[in-house]
Formats: C-alpha cells, sequence, structure tokens
C-alpha cells in the first residue's frame, strides 16, 4: 500500500453538546501517529482551544470552518495526498462524504485513508444499513412504516406489542411513544396521522440491556474488540447520557462473546479499516439482540474506552488507516506487547456524565433518547462501589459521594421512573428511605446488579449512624473506604471532621495504593505510566518518582459550562513546558475526553479524582516540588487554600496572592488601596439590607447569592420587585447564605487582559475587547484581538491596572483581569490568578505561547522580554459556540450566566472577515435573504436603524414584530409584519421560523433576564434553535453581523494557514 | 455486609496473603494459577484442566451473574467444579440474571470448594508472573500449622486419570444433516471439556469418548481429537504410547491443548513447563507464513518446545506476545494441534472453524 506523503486532518471543530474535547485526543493522537512515519500533516479546526492546533504538532494548522467549501480551498492549497475523516466526530464525517460526492477528492488526487467512504455512507444511512446488516445475518430493531390505521396493525401483528409509535418527519417527537395493545395502536397513530403522513411502527426495546463494543481491523482482515462497555442506564437514554461501566458486568460469557462475535462479523463485512463501534441492546435474558448503530469512526466512546483500557485506539486506528497491521504494531503503552490483544482489565471503570442544566434557563432535566450532557468524568476502582462514588466526586459538583444530602432530590420515584440528571442520586435516596431494591428496578429497568451496589453503599452508610471514628480499626475503615467513601463523606456520617478522619486513618494505616494500568492485567511486565489509585490492594506497586522529584500539575476535571478544552491546553502545555525543563510531570486528571490524559503526555498520570483528599493522597506518596493549581481552570484553583494549608507547596502565585484575588473584600480593599475603580457592590443578609443597597447605588444590580434554590446562580435585577421575588423565589439570603449585591454598568464595553507576570512584573499581556455590550458572560462574548474599538487610552489605563494588581498581590504565573470601560473610565469587575478560558485564543492569535511562558515563569526561567501583542497585521475573532438545539425548551438568550459550550476562532484581514469565518464555524450559515427582526428597547432600535436601512436597500426582506414593524414603517423602511403566536393571525413569529422563511432572526431582547420567559420572544429564539436558523440577540453583534454580510460574500473568504499571519 | 470468617493463601515460598471466607470454609491445596479472563467464570471453573490448581482471578469482581442450574449441563464444562479453592478480589453473591439460579459463593459451598476473597490479587499476580506459578494452599485462620498435610503438586502425578471418564460413551449428532455426514470420531477425553464433545456432536458425527489410557486402534474410526486436560503431559505415557500407534494408520488427528502436547511427545519432540503458563481469553496467535492472526482462549502451563520437533512437523501457530508455539501439524499427514482453546468457553468464538477443517478432513 502506498504511504501517502501529506494527509489532510479534519478537525471536529467548535465543541457542542454530542461532540466535545474528545475528538482533540483523537486528532492529537492521528497527528503524532502520522508525524512519527515522516509524513506532512495539514489540519483544518477552528477550535483553537485545542491541543492539535497548537503550533508544532501539526505541520500547517488552518483556523478556518471544517465546511465543504473552505476543505476545498485548503485542498486546493496544500495538495495533500491523503485525507482523515474519522478523528474529527460526525462534522470532519460529513464533510468529508460531502467532497467525496461532490468529486472533490477525486479531482485532487486525495485518498481517503482507512475506512472506505462508502462505508461510512452506507453506516450513516439508517434504512441502508438495517438492510445490510439484515442480509448479513444480523438482527436489527423490527420495524416498518405505515401510512394508514390498517397498515400499523399490520406491521404491529408482524412485531409484537408492546412497540414504539413514531410519527415521521415530526418535530421533538411529537405524537411518539410505546403502545401495548390493538387498541392503543388505532388511537395513537390516529393521532399521529394528523400531524404526519406516515407512522414508524417499531419493536419496543425499552429496558434492554444497552451495550457497546470498540473495534479495531486491518486491511488483511485481523479485528479485535478492544473493550466492551455496559451501561448502568438500560435502553431509553443516549449512551451520552448514560453511566457507563467497562468491561460489561453483567454479561455471562456466551453474551459477552456472541456480541463480540457479532462486532467483528459487522467490521469485517463493512470493511472497516481502523476503527468503528458498535451498538448494542440485549435483551435482559440474554437471548436476543440488536444491533443499534455502527459508527465508522473515532467516537466519544472510543475516547472512553481507550482510557478505560489503556490502548491507545486513535493512534492504533491512524496506524491501520496507513495500512499497518495489527500485530506489527507494538503496544506503545506496554512497549512489549503487540497490537492484536485485547486488553484484559482488573479494574472496573464507571463514566457519568457531566450535566449542567441548571445553567440554562427553561431547560428540563429530564434526559432521554437526546444528549445533553456537556462532559463526562471516568473513574477507576477494584470495586464498583469504589470507581462509582469516586466518579461522583469527579464531577465537581461538590458532593462528596453517593450519600450525600445535598443531592437529594423532592421526589426520587418521579426521577427514577422518569429518568433526569438526578437519577443515580435519586435510586439512592429512594433505597436509603426504604424502597426495596425490586422496586427500584421495576422503575427504573436498570439491572439489579447495580441496584445491589448502590444498596450495599447506602448500607454501610446506615450503620455509622450512631458510631464513633474511634471505634473503627483498620479494617473496618478498610472496608468502608473500598466502598469508596471518601474522608469528608465518612466524617459527615460519624460526626467527625475530614481532617480528623484523614489522620485516623493514616494512623492506622488506611492509605490507597497507586496501580498501573498495564492493559493486560499483569501478565507480562510493563512499565507504564497510567496510574490509579485504590483500596482494593494492601502492596505498593510503584515507587515514587525516582528520578527527580517532580512537578505535580492538576488537570481540568470534566468538562462543563465555563470549563473546557482550553484547559486541558493550558494543563499540557504546562506540563509540556515543565518536561522540556527537565523536571518530571505528574498529571492528575479525571476527564477521559482529554490529551492530558493520553499516556505520552506526562511522566506519569493519575486518572483520579480531583478533591482535596486524593491530591493529598498523591502528594503524601510523590513528595513532589510542588503542585500547580493555575493551568486547570476553576476546579483546582479552588484547592489552593487547602492544599497550601495541608503544607503543600504550590508553584506559582503564593497561596495568599490568590486569597488577595478570590476574597471578594480583600480584592475590594486591594483595588481601593491601588486607586483602581470597581463597581460598587456589597454582601448582604437580609433582604430589606439587598433593598437598601441596590436603591443606593440604584437598579440595575447584579445579584449573585450564596445559596441557589433553582435556576441560575447569578441575576440581574432592573427593579426592587424583581430583586425581592428573585431572592424570595429562587434564592435564599440569610447570615448563612449571604447575597453579593453590585451595581450593573450598562452600556459598557468590557475589555480583557490576559497576561503573565513574574515575581510581580507584567511580562506578556494581550488585550481583548468584547463586541457585546456588558452584561454578556465573557465565555458568551465575541471577543476581539487586538481590539479595534477600544480608546488607546482605555488600553493603557488597563495595562496600567494589571501592572498594579500583577505587583501587589506578587504574582507569579497567568492571571486574568476583566474590566469594564465607559468613556475612557475603566473599572475592574474580576481578576482570577490562573490561566484562563481566553489562554489558548490569544496564544494562538498572538504566536507567543502564553502557557509555556507562564510554566516557565512559574518554574523560576527568566521569561522577560519583548512581546508583540496590540500592533498586528490581522484580527482574530473568537466567537462562541452554542447547543440550544439539543436544550429543548431552553432559552437561547445571552445574558450574564454563561450558555455556550465551546468556542471557535478566525484570522482575517479585518474584523469582519475574521468574524464571519468564525460564525461559519459555530454554524451560521445564511440560505435566503430574509431576516425577521425583533428588537425590545428602543434605544436598540435607533442603534440599528442604518442596519436595518442597508440590509433593506440590499435586497433583503424583512419580517418585524408590532413595535419594531411600526418604528421601521416610520422611519421609511419596508417591513412585513410578523404576528405574535398569541394573536392566532398569520403569519406568526414562530411559522415564519420554523417554515425557514426566514433566513436568520435578529432577536434583541430588552435585557430583563429575571422575568417570565415563555413571551414572543422565547418563541421566537426558541424555534430558531430548534429549526437551526441563526439567531443573534445583541444590538451591536447584530450590526457587525450586518456590516459584514453586506461586504463579505462567503466566497470571498480566504482559507490561509496560521503560519501565514504570524510570521516574525 | 457478609459477616466474614478469615483465612489465608499460603505460598510454597512462605507468602501469607489474608482474605475472607466465601463459598466453602475449609483446606485446599494445589499449584496457584492465574487467569485473565474478564467473563466466564463458570465454565472456567468446571474446566478440568484446572484440576488440582487453585484460581486466582485478575478481574476482580467475580460471581456477578450468578449460576446457572445443576440440570442445565451444557452451562457447565463439566460436571463438577474443578478448582481446588478460588482466590478473587471480590465474590459477588448475585443471581439476579435471568440465567442464574444460585450464587457463585453457594455453588462453591455446594461443592465444598473454597473461596478467599479480598486479596490483592494484583499483587499476588505480580508475584506469580515474577516467580513463576507457585504451589499453595488455602488455610483457615485457626488451623494449626502442625496438622497440615504437604502441598499438593498436580504436575507430579497422573492427574489426568483422576477428570476422566471410566468407561467409553458414545453419541450421534443431533444434526444428521452435518457436514460430518456418519463418521466415527474417537474422542480421547483427557479431561475434555464438554464444548469440544459439544463442537463434534454439532458437526453431525458420531463421539466415541474414550478414557485417556483406552487403546481405540483396533476400533473402527475416521479420526481422532486428543482433548484438553490438566496437569505435566509427560505424566500420560500410556495415553502417548496409544497416539503413536494411531499416528502409525495415518488418519487425521486434531489435539487440543494437552491434547497437542501429547500428539507432540509421541511424535519425539519434547514439552517443557511454562514459567506461568498462558490463562485468558486473550491471547494472540499468528498462523506461520499468513498475515492472519486469531485471538484465542487459553489454559496450558506446558508448552511444545520448536527446537525438537521431528523435521516432518512444523510449527502452525506461534504467540504473538511471547514466540511460543501455539500449534503444530505434520507436513504432510493430517495431523494437527493447537495448544489454544477453538471451542473457547470461556473465550472468543474466533477459531470454531479449525473444527470444521477437521470434521472435513475425516
Amino acid at each position: 500500500m502506498n504511504r501517502p506523503d501529506k494527509v489532510l486532518i479534519l478537525g471536529s471543530g467548535a465543541l457542542r453538546i454530542g461532540q466535545a474535547g474528545e475528538f482533540d485526543y483523537s486528532g492529537s493522537q492521528a497527528i503524532k501517529a502520522l508525524k512519527q512515519e515522516g509524513i506532512r500533516t495539514v489540519l483544518v479546526n477552528p477550535n483553537i482551544a485545542t491541543i492539535q492546533t497548537t503550533p508544532g504538532l501539526a505541520d500547517e494548522i488552518y483556523l478556518v470552518p471544517v465546511a465543504a467549501d473552505f476543505v476545498e480551498k485548503v485542498i486546493k492549497r496544500e495538495r495533500p495526498d491523503g485525507i482523515l475523516l474519522n478523528v474529527g466526530g460526525q462534522t470532519a464525517l460529513n464533510v468529508g462524504v460531502e467532497l467525496w460526492r461532490a468529486g472533490v477528492l477525486e479531482k485532487y488526487g486525495v485518498r481517503c485513508l482507512g475506512t472506505p467512504v462508502e462505508t461510512i455512507e452506507e453506516s450513516e444511512d439508517r434504512e441502508r444499513f438495517a438492510v445490510r446488516m439484515r442480509a448479513i445475518g444480523v438482527d436489527v430493531p423490527r420495524g416498518s412504516t405505515a401510512s394508514s390505521v390498517e397498515g400499523a396493525l399490520e406491521a404491529a401483528a408482524a412485531i409484537g406489542y408492546p412497540l414504539m409509535v413514531r410519527a415521521a418527519y415530526s418535530l421533538g417527537g411529537l405524537a411518539s411513544g410505546m403502545v401495548t395493545s390493538p387498541d392503543e395502536l388505532r388511537e395513537r397513530v390516529r393521532e399521529a396521522l394528523a400531524h404526519s403522513p406516515q407512522v414508524l411502527v417499531e419493536e419496543y426495546l425499552g429496558g434492554w440491556k444497552e451495550v457497546e463494543y470498540e473495534v479495531v481491523r486491518d486491511r488483511f482482515g485481523n479485528g479485535v474488540t478492544v473493550c466492551n462497555m455496559e451501561n448502568l442506564d438500560p435502553m431509553g437514554i443516549h449512551t451520552g447520557e448514560s453511566i457507563v461501566v467497562a468491561p460489561s458486568q453483567t454479561l455471562t460469557n456466551s453474551e459477552y462473546h456472541r456480541l463480540r462475535s457479532v462486532s467483528l462479523h459487522v467490521a469485517d463485512k463493512l470493511g472497516i479499516i481502523g476503527e468503528c463501534n458498535v451498538q448494542y441492546a440485549l435483551h435482559p435474558a440474554g437471548k436476543e439482540y440488536r444491533v443499534i448503530e455502527v459508527n465508522a469512526r473515532l467516537s466519544r466512546s472510543s475516547a472512553l474506552a481507550s482510557k478505560a483500557t489503556g490502548y491507545p485506539l486513535a493512534w492504533v486506528a491512524t496506524k491501520l488507516a496507513l495500512g499497518h497491521g495489527l500485530a506489527d504494531l507494538k503496544n506503545a503503552v506496554t512497549g512489549v506487547t503487540g497490537c492484536f490483544f485485547e486488553p484484559a482489565l482488573d479494574y472496573v471503570t464507571v463514566k457519568i456524565p457531566r450535566w449542567d442544566l441548571n445553567k440554562f434557563k427553561a431547560a428540563s432535566r429530564r434526559i432521554g433518547t437526546e444528549m445533553k450532557s456537556v462532559g463526562e468524568v471516568m473513574a477507576i476502582g477494584v470495586t464498583f462501589e469504589e470507581a462509582l462514588q469516586k466518579a461522583v466526586r469527579s464531577l465537581g459538583t461538590g458532593l462528596d459521594g453517593l450519600t450525600d444530602p445535598k443531592a437529594r432530590v423532592p421526589d426520587p420515584r418521579d426521577e427514577i421512573a422518569h429518568p433526569t440528571d438526578r437519577r443515580l442520586y435519586a435510586m439512592a435516596q429512594a433505597i436509603a428511605d426504604g424502597m426495596s431494591a425490586r422496586e427500584v428496578h421495576e422503575l427504573s429497568r436498570v439491572d439489579p446488579w447495580f441496584i445491589a451496589r448502590l444498596l450495599e453503599i447506602v448500607q454501610a452508610a446506615a450503620g455509622l449512624a450512631g458510631q464513633r471514628l474511634d471505634a473503627f480499626d483498620c479494617e473496618g475503615l478498610r472496608t468502608l473506604k473500598r466502598l469508596g467513601f471518601s474522608d469528608r463523606a465518612l466524617a459527615r456520617h460519624l460526626g467527625s471532621t475530614e481532617d480528623e478522619v484523614r489522620s485516623r486513618r493514616i494512623q492506622l494505616g488506611v492509605v490507597p495504593h497507586a496501580r498501573r494500568i498495564d492493559t493486560l492485567a499483569g501478565e507480562f511486565p510493563a512499565a507504564t505510566n497510567y496510574l490509579y489509585m485504590t483500596y482494593g490492594g494492601d502492596h505498593e506497586e510503584v515507587e515514587p518518582e525516582a528520578r527527580g522529584r517532580p512537578v505535580v500539575v492538576l488537570g481540568s476535571g470534566p468538562y462543563c459550562i465555563g470549563s473546557s478544552v482550553e484547559f486541558d491546553w493550558c494543563s499540557v502545555g504546562m506540563c509540556r513546558t515543565a518536561s522540556a525543563l527537565g523536571y518530571r510531570t505528574v498529571l492528575i486528571n479525571c476527564n477521559p475526553e482529554t490529551v492530558s490524559t493520553d499516556y505520552d503526555e506526562t511522566d506519569r498520570l493519575y486518572f483520579e479524582e480531583l478533591t482535596l483528599e486524593r491530591v493529598l493522597d498523591i502528594t503524601s506518596f510523590e513528595q513532589p516540588l510542588g503542585v500547580v493549581v493555575s493551568v486547570g481552570g476553576q476546579l483546582p484553583n479552588t484547592l489552593a487554600a487547602s492544599l497550601a494549608r495541608a503544607g503543600v507547596h504550590l508553584i506559582g502565585t503564593s497561596p495568599d496572592g490568590i486569597d488577595r484575588a478570590e476574597n471578594r473584600r480583600r480584592f475590594s480593599a486591594l483595588l481601593d488601596e491601588l486607586h483602581i475603580a470597581q463597581p460598587p457592590w456589597n454582601e448582604l443578609s437580609t433582604l430589606d439590607e439587598a433593598r437598601r443597597f441596590a436603591a443606593e447605588v440604584g437598579y440595575p444590580v447584579l445579584v449573585r447569592p450564596s445559596y441557589v434554590l433553582s435556576g441560575s446562580a447569578m441575576n440581574i435585577a432592573k427593579t426592587e420587585s424583581s430583586l425581592a421575588q428573585y431572592l424570595m423565589q429562587a434564592a435564599r439570603v440569610s447570615p448563612d447564605s449571604p447575597v453579593v449585591i453590585s451595581k450593573f454598568i450598562e452600556g459598557a464595553k468590557e475589555i480583557e487582559i490576559d497576561g503573565v507576570a513574574q515575581d510581580g512584573e507584567l511580562v506578556i499581556y494581550a488585550i481583548t475587547e468584547h463586541v457585546e455590550q456588558s452584561g454578556v458572560h465573557s465565555g458568551d462574548a465575541t471577543v476581539v484581538l487586538p481590539p479595534q474599538n477600544t480608546y488607546l487610552e482605555t488600553v493603557r489605563r488597563a495595562k496600567w491596572i494589571a501592572k498594579s494588581i500583577a505587583r501587589a498581590l506578587r504574582i507569579n504565573g497567568p492571571f486574568n483581569v476583566q474590566f469594564l470601560a465607559r468613556n475612557n473610565e475603566v473599572s475592574v469587575i474580576e481578576c482570577n490568578l490562573r490561566a484562563s478560558r481566553s489562554f489558548p485564543f490569544v496564544s494562538k492569535a498572538t504566536g507567543y505561547n502564553f502557557i509555556e511562558i507562564a510554566a516557565r515563569a512559574m518554574l523560576g526561567v527568566d521569561v522577560k522580554g519583548e512581546y508583540r501583542t496590540l500592533d498586528l497585521d490581522y484580527v482574530a475573532v473568537k466567537v462562541p459556540q452554542f447547543s440550544f438545539s439539543r436544550l429543548k425548551g431552553a432559552d437561547p438568550v445571552l445574558y450574564v450566566e454563561m450558555t455556550s459550550t465551546g468556542e471557535a476562532a478566525c484570522l482575517g484581514d479585518s474584523l469582519e472577515q475574521a468574524w464571519y469565518k468564525a460564525a461559519i464555524s459555530t454554524g451560521f450559515s445564511l440560505p435566503r435573504k430574509s431576516v425577521l427582526v425583533s428588537i425590545g428597547a428602543d434605544a436598540h432600535k435607533v442603534k440599528l436603524l442604518d442596519s436595518l436601512r442597508a440590509l433593506a436597500a440590499a435586497g433583503f426582506e424583512l419580517y418585524a414584530t408590532d413595535g419594531t414593524h411600526r418604528f421601521l414603517e416610520a422611519n421609511g423602511i419596508k417591513s412585513q409584519l410578523a404576528h405574535k403566536v398569541s394573536e392566532g393571525k398569520s403569519p406568526s413569529v414562530v411559522d415564519l421560523v420554523l417554515g425557514k422563511v426566514v433566513g436568520c432572526v435578529l432577536n434583541i431582547p430588552k435585557r430583563t433576564a429575571d422575568e417570565a420567559t415563555l413571551t414572543d420572544g422565547y418563541h421566537i429564539r426558541r424555534s430558531a434553535a430548534d429549526i437551526g436558523v441563526p439567531l443573534v440577540n445583541d444590538a451591536e453583534l447584530a450590526r457587525l453581523f450586518v456590516r459584514t454580510l453586506l461586504a463579505h460574500p462567503r466566497e470571498g473568504l480566504e482559507a490561509r494557514p496560521l503560519s501565514d499571519y504570524i510570521r516574525r | 455486609m457478609r459477616t466474614t470468617r478469615r483465612v489465608f493463601l499460603e505460598l510454597e515460598d512462605g507468602t501469607r496473603l489474608a482474605g475472607s471466607s466465601f463459598g466453602h470454609f475449609g483446606q485446599a491445596s494445589g499449584e496457584v494459577v492465574f487467569s485473565t479472563g474478564m467473563t466466564g467464570y463458570v465454565e472456567s471453573l468446571t474446566d478440568p484442566s484446572f484440576r488440582g490448581q487453585i484460581l486466582v482471578m485478575t478481574y476482580p469482581l467475580i460471581g456477578n451473574y450468578g449460576v446457572p442450574d445443576k440440570a442445565e449441563v451444557d452451562r457447565f464444562e463439566s460436571d463438577r467444579i474443578q478448582v481446588a479453592g478460588l482466590v478473587v478480589a471480590r465474590a459477588h453473591d448475585d443471581a439476579s440474571h435471568a440465567g442464574a439460579a444460585r450464587s457463585m459463593p453457594e455453588w462453591l459451598a455446594s461443592e465444598e470448594i473454597p473461596g478467599v476473597e479480598g486479596i490483592d490479587t494484583r499483587h499476588l499476580t505480580l508475584r506469580l508472573r515474577e516467580h513463576g506459578t507457585m504451589l499453595g494452599r488455602i488455610l483457615p485462620a485457626e488451623v494449626p500449622l502442625a496438622e497440615l498435610a504437604p502441598m499438593f503438586d498436580p504436575n507430579r502425578i497422573d492427574v489426568v486419570s483422576t477428570v476422566t471418564v471410566k468407561e467409553p460413551w458414545s453419541g450421534v449428532g443431533s444434526q444428521g444433516s452435518g457436514i460430518g455426514g456418519r463418521k466415527r470420531v474417537i474422542l480421547v477425553d483427557c479431561g475434555v471439556k464438554r464444548s469440544i464433545r459439544r463442537e463434534l456432536l454439532a458437526r453431525g458425527v458420531e463421539v466415541r469418548q474414550v478414557p485417556s489410557n483406552w487403546d481405540y486402534t483396533g476400533e473402527p474410526f475416521d479420526g481422532i481429537l486428543v482433548s484438553n486436560g490438566p496437569g505435566n503431559p509427560e505424566q500420560c505415557p500410556t495415553t502417548i504410547e496409544v497416539l503413536r500407534r494411531a499416528m502409525a494408520l495415518g488418519r487425521p488427528i486434531l489435539g487440543i491443548c494437552l491434547g497437542t502436547q501429547l500428539m507432540a511427545l509421541a511424535a519425539g519432540a519434547r514439552t517443557y513447563k511454562l514459567r506461568y503458563g498462558h490463562r485468558g481469553q486473550n491471547q494472540p496467535c499468528r498462523e506461520s507464513g499468513s498475515d492472519r492472526c486469531r485471538l484465542t482462549s487459553q489454559n496450558h502451563g506446558y508448552a511444545v518446545d520448536a527446537r525438537t520437533l521431528p523435521d516432518d512437523w512444523q510449527v502452525w501457530f506461534t504467540n504473538i506476545n511471547d514466540g511460543s508455539v501455539e500449534g503444530i501439524r505434520h507436513k504432510r499427514r493430517p495431523f494437527a494441534g493447537v495448544q489454544f482453546h477453538p471451542e473457547a468457553s470461556p473465550g472468543p468464538l474466533d477459531s470454531r472453524d479449525l473444527f470444521d477443517r477437521f470434521v472435513e478432513s475425516l
């Protein structure tokens, strides 16, 4: 097989629900695998926060949309002879298939490496796939379509009851559901046919086990299943929403191997070369199975499988795509065995999804066949209980384990029967409250084996009631630790403190031991650096790092809103730099969708929970030089104070410096001392005080309660009544849970400084501005570098402030300051002494690797020098990626809480060009020249008048809601009236959007996010999200949007490599 | 939580590991070996090849799907638990699986087989790997050392004779239309797993299962399958001698595991003891002269020494991990044997084609 010389790799673009950081892992491994063979690599991925887009990995990096037109431009320029479609998720696969169909690949002589495109196409088309599977003797769900009640009855008779009925071509599962009898079927089908011309009648697989196999296969036909995984949540819950266990726990040998054989058969018949996964529904009695889906690419599951087994799936898949045979590839993890084998695990892994549903307004907590989670954690243990409780803690939601009362739900029975993101806790709670295991099983259909494990944990916790810590001996404590109880949980159950439990157990010699993950259960010596800690053993398997005391780096934990792949980039950058400086590196993280947890990134990897207890366990074993808490985002940063108190040395800014920035009162005092302005604020513990303070500073005010009952933690109150309403209904205010209220400054500009200081001296900084006005969370803002619309005076002032703060706090490492600027008055709203979300953006956009500089600074290397970050010949724009289409019911509105799930950034010669490319990267497209306009505030109407006039002049058809329509009319701009839904007239706003009459929606709501959301504005925004019509809901952004649209046709946008912009 | 009784696992080098008892509370002695399979404890525990051994499972959770009813004979590899004792990290006593009639610890108790849980099985495995397999015993905490008999070594006696059938047994496959037609196969039972017999019967042949020392050379047959079994192949001189005479008849012979070692000895080659054996379901083998590999189920402590193979024999399969012999065959005559288990059970089903090839050759 001819080896290609130059390979184009398609990345997955901005992170969104269903497609997250796992593709940074697969893409990065693939690039490494190609580079090892001397193949030149070209990467297309606008996700600037990823490790794969870091200069130095791929030979050329294109921060342009993963879209057929842009990729074709890249192909034309680069002339690769191979393309890799399987490491960039569904996005890369779809674009690849599109290019192949359009003949682009053939035209330029680009060969698709690995699994042929024909196979990909076949596996993606449900109908064709089912036909193919039946033809090779593989069972798929039985079902057929019908267009009449009689037809449906006939189909049903062939399948048998119960079964599922779905209306074809309907949005949101309208009129679908389970029926158990012909009578119910008749009724349901009649109803469904009223909405849709066809119904799908399918066999009902609810309650079947859901199992997955990861398969690798080479071009000689050798295949193995690297891992099998079992979902704790049976069929009916998306696997991305399920708790997943590897290996399977409740499958017998014959079930396991039957499905394994089918997996290999499917991969063989489809002609997979590389990797695929096969998803099954398995009848609980094991008699029957159905293949639900085959993914002919690396996936979230394969990332999980890779981390669960230690088998580098993406690396192997890439080698196989290049034509290598499985048996000839050395297992890079063990160094002694080959890649043709199936890992034998001697531990159990548990994955739990990370949801962030309370960040979204009006989003339902129910989970089901659509993915809503934004990240996941994996935990490893010798017992299931140990792994499960560890996973719960790894989520970073503050729970100390399964029995944490903070996880209690009001109606557990309901949340068990109708699953929500809290079902696991609801099950544990119900068991604790006396529900029988049998009933839990009947309500949830979760396999009794898993419920029995929950029962063991709950019973052990119940057994602690009334006991005292000093009554426990070594064996007693060890038994509890083997069931996964944390020191904090034990302290809670025993009326003790975490410190006391810790010292007691250490005194008794109850400590966890590090174990290797070696892919073969110890059968051969394998010097892997992949470790976890467990109470399941009592012998030391590894020695502390012998070649010098290491630097311990705390990773990011799970991806969630506000903490994503950017912190993995920072963690990896920190480790690589420390390593280059000759330090031994140890990384701790629990997120399987990361590059940082790859086997070849650090000297030692602890796949572990990021809790005080575990970090101390590791540091007391490793005796490191120090711990870095400032590169993994907020989760590790919050451990700074307690680690320091426990005597752990922090590398970077001192714990006191961190506290002075984190502690609101201390930081405020510091700003006053430095004569730096800040919005007035106060911490208040009664409603009356809150009212008085708000009246004093004037509305609107930003409200941050410390205890939230429902909804989001931050809100803006415009009036006294809305403040009172919020503080009485959504939050609680008391001396124990005070509320912080600050003056909200309207109409201001937000700017940010990302910087690195060394021993208090500012070394390098990058200044960015937001397109949107204040009030949009910085993570949801459109960020521009260098600033295009900020006064030089403001820039100077901001830099001076950053310098002063750096000096005052003696910052040593990364930091970020957020400012509000209005008429050259600059005030500080936040300061974090850690790497920020925008670190990779400013690094790649300026050409200076900020995290590398920060790492060197923290490790004492002199990094002072000249860095040019302001006077650039190009503009870089970062655009948020939202996932509202996945979150049924959530209000897609920008406000003070972050709701975006990812970002894309592009470079261009102008703000408009860079923004347009970045916007396209996040899914923006404009299929038709018609726009629905709905502007709440008069000031915004005036502000947008010129833009709307220009749009109309350019031939755009404008539809406008009542007030906007009248305003446009009064200003001589023609628009058609769009009726409110409540008026019942046609066309209503929703008709216009859902009917795709309009190509775009400009909906600029008044910023009254604390008021009822089920308004017409909500309907407009929600239907735009449902149907995938671009939605702009900020006035400044709308102006940029119109300017861009009128001046820059998409065809004219350039695809140039990053190296073309960054030249020095 | 269960109330636990303390037991020890003692190794011949003096190591003592403390754990908790499950199953039968009592003593056991044998060769301590580890298996890396993650499923299939029911099949493994009833595999006669484990006779005389204390089995350590590297996968920590054992017992998850319970044990089938005794009446479902096809779910077991023999009619009793064959291991002398079982060592696991965690024994689960669930029986909630639809195919389960009782829990794994109950089953062990009913057959008076002691189990130990709560042992650091990874540590134990690494120890066995570094030192090689060792003899050992399971001891209830209160047994005085003076009352102990010496440790039992299954490799020093003819352990095969304890697991083979006492009298010949004949059966015909229910599928008369199978590829085997009316062919007759002698199944030399050295401790055969039921699934091997099942694979033959499923192909429609008539199976005559004979004791390991039976002289079948005078009987009518179309082929011979020499089965798996426990212990050291050199302890079976009679079986080897009969096999040597059978080879002279020139009819097809297939060896499986111990059967292959016996074939090698009959052909004049030698066998040796592996340091810690191959026991698991993920052993990769490559067919000589081919790019095709297969993942196999294995359970053997001895192997054929490739250097001692006579000129008219060749290596058929090689273990990709350590290069050891995983199959041999005669260059001209229809004699072949594999060190792995094509019948799987437990393990991957990738090699059942070997039964097809054998039956087709009859």
